[in-house]
């Protein structure tokens, strides 16, 4: 896409996260929507493109009342709203639309209104891996770590590491779900999920929904909040099964989208004041790290353990939210991310960092199968 | 008690008949592409790496090491107790996902890049899953 072309101008979550019995999924999609809505000052009839994942976006333009003149429903897991706001951002330039809304709603807690997920037993996954006893994410994103710490040296400390440093972020964070400081000792000892990945190395299973909307940078001058413009995005995809992921120590759509990404952007590195790297378990920290060249190859684990990513002087505040570990997990938690990127870049963040300008924002989709990479910025870069 | 009825059965589909075929009968297939000698799985009528659809069905050695995996410790009706889900490289390179039976199912154990043998057990009438073992007993 063109940098800085186009700029998010409407952003919100749900009105509560966490435990939301009384919302079903389409709800909390419509719930983040009009929140976000209300933010940019805009109505029904000022949204002409949408774009969702989870639910079709037929069900979401019905439900809101929404008559879009741009519609897309990519659906790749929880980096999928990255997608969205990239393929909005070209749609934009193309005169498809001028006003995008990009959804997400997960009843990932209470299951209210949320169709059952299977996958198909004649599918590649459902023929190969799906008779081995998994048991979703916690049994398949985790898999490569072990071959990941043979390979780079980096140890079991320096992953309960990852969740002790964002439960610090999340301490500060009045709406994260969990805001008790832990230790690497408590992290090690909590109970065993799939080893070996502890209860607090796993991310958090809550209900919440999130909102933003963009139009060109042009226009985004006239709205109430503060522009985030977009200067750089990136997408890739891998593999739909963990078991055919090319390298167990660095994900290839992680690689793909992050260069994009910086390319498209013309940044480097050390100009970057805050990032987020979609944690659903503690390990992936670290690849985001490596693949997006933040850290060299076995590197990111030091880093982490060094606190560089921590609060109060670490020089890469990272998951500043708290993360998917701490903050909140629905499911497809890229839009959180997203969301704590835009708060960090207006100034309105719960943990703020101070003068965030250059947030780099980075999602997974699937189990290593996807990924979505948004750079941004408050000024035009 | 273990149920392994619990567990979803893959459905082979036209291009991967050949493959549940062969674990029936005892025997590991993987695919080879004629024009570019790539071997792969999971099987599919055309070479992932070329796009070549002279390829063509072996039989595979069945030794595999450890590349990874990690050690399920919540309740399956299909298990007893904590089991490993692990993905495997074959002597001929690709990798498959698998469970180590045969095995205790401790980090000790298991040891990454460890020799494997492949083993099938009957999952349904027509499907038969393969497994890994050690190469060398374990106790």
């Amino acid at each position: 896409m063109k940098s800085n072309s186009i700029a998010i101008v409407g952003a919100a979550e749900t009105t509560e996260l966490g435990t939301i019995p009384d919302m079903s999924q389409i709800q909390l999609h419509a719930d983040a929507a009009l929140n976000a809505m209300s933010d940019a000052g805009l109505g029904l009839k000022d949204i002409d493109g949408i774009a969702t994942a989870g639910e079709s976006p037929v069900n979401l333009a019905h439900y809101l009342g929404i008559t879009p003149t741009w519609v897309d429903g990519t659906g790749v897991g929880g980096c999928s709203f990255m997608l969205h706001v990239r393929h909005a951002a070209a749609a934009i330039n193309e005169g498809l639309c001028t006003t995008v809304l990009v959804t997400h709603g997960e009843s990932g807690r209470s299951g209210i209104g949320r169709g059952a997920y299977r996958g198909s037993p004649s599918s590649l996954p459902g023929q190969f891996e799906g008779a081995y006893g998994g048991m979703g994410p916690t049994t398949s994103f985790t898999i490569p770590f072990l071959r990941y710490m043979k390979d780079t040296g980096t140890t079991l400390e320096q992953l309960a590491m990852v969740a002790v440093v964002q439960r610090e972020w999340a301490a500060r964070n009045p709406r994260a779900k969990l805001q008790q400081l832990t230790s690497v000792e408590e992290v090690m000892n909590d109970r065993i999920i799939a080893y070996p990945f502890t209860k607090s190395e796993c991310c958090l299973v809550t209900d919440g929904g999130g909102a933003l909307i963009l139009t060109s940078a042009e226009r985004a001058k006239d709205f109430p909040t503060q522009p985030v413009y977009i200067v750089g995005t990136g997408e890739s995809v891998e593999t739909p099964m963990i078991s055919q992921m090319a390298d167990f120590s660095s994900s290839r759509a992680f690689k793909v989208s992050g260069k994009k990404a910086f390319d498209e952007a013309g940044i480097e590195h050390n100009d970057v004041d805050h990032l987020m790297i979609y944690d659903a378990f503690a390990h992936l920290p670290f690849y985001g790290l490596e693949d997006l060249g933040f850290c060299k190859p076995g590197e990111a684990g030091a880093f982490i353990e060094d606190r560089n990513t921590a609060p109060d002087g670490g020089s890469l505040p990272l998951n500043t939210n708290g993360g998917g570990l701490s903050y909140m997990h629905s499911g497809m938690y890229g839009m959180y991310a997203l969301q704590e990127s835009v708060r960090q870049l207006r100034g309105t963040a719960a943990a703020q960092v101070e003068d965030a300008k250059l947030s780099v924002c980075h999602g997974v989709g699937g189990m290593f199968a996807a990924s979505g990479t948004i750079i941004m910025a408050n000024e035009v870069v | 008690m273990a149920d392994k009825s619990k567990l979803p059965v893959p459905q082979p589909t036209p291009e991967t008949q050949h493959f549940w075929d062969a674990t029936k009968a005892g025997e590991l297939k993987l695919q080879k592409c004629e024009d570019c000698s790539h071997i792969y799985f999971p099987p599919r009528p055309f070479c992932p790496k070329c796009a070549s659809k002279s390829v063509k069905v072996f039989s595979a050695s069945g030794e595999a090491t450890l590349y990874s995996y990690v050690i399920n410790h919540r309740p399956h009706p299909a298990f007893d107790g904590p089991y490993s889900i692990a993905v495997v490289t074959l002597k001929e390179g690709p990798r498959m996902m698998t469970n180590i039976i045969n095995c205790e199912q401790t980090p000790e154990r298991l040891r990454l890049d460890m020799s494997l043998r492949v083993v099938f057990e009957d999952l349904s009438q027509d499907i038969a899953l393969p497994y890994f073992e050690p190469m060398e007993a374990s106790s």
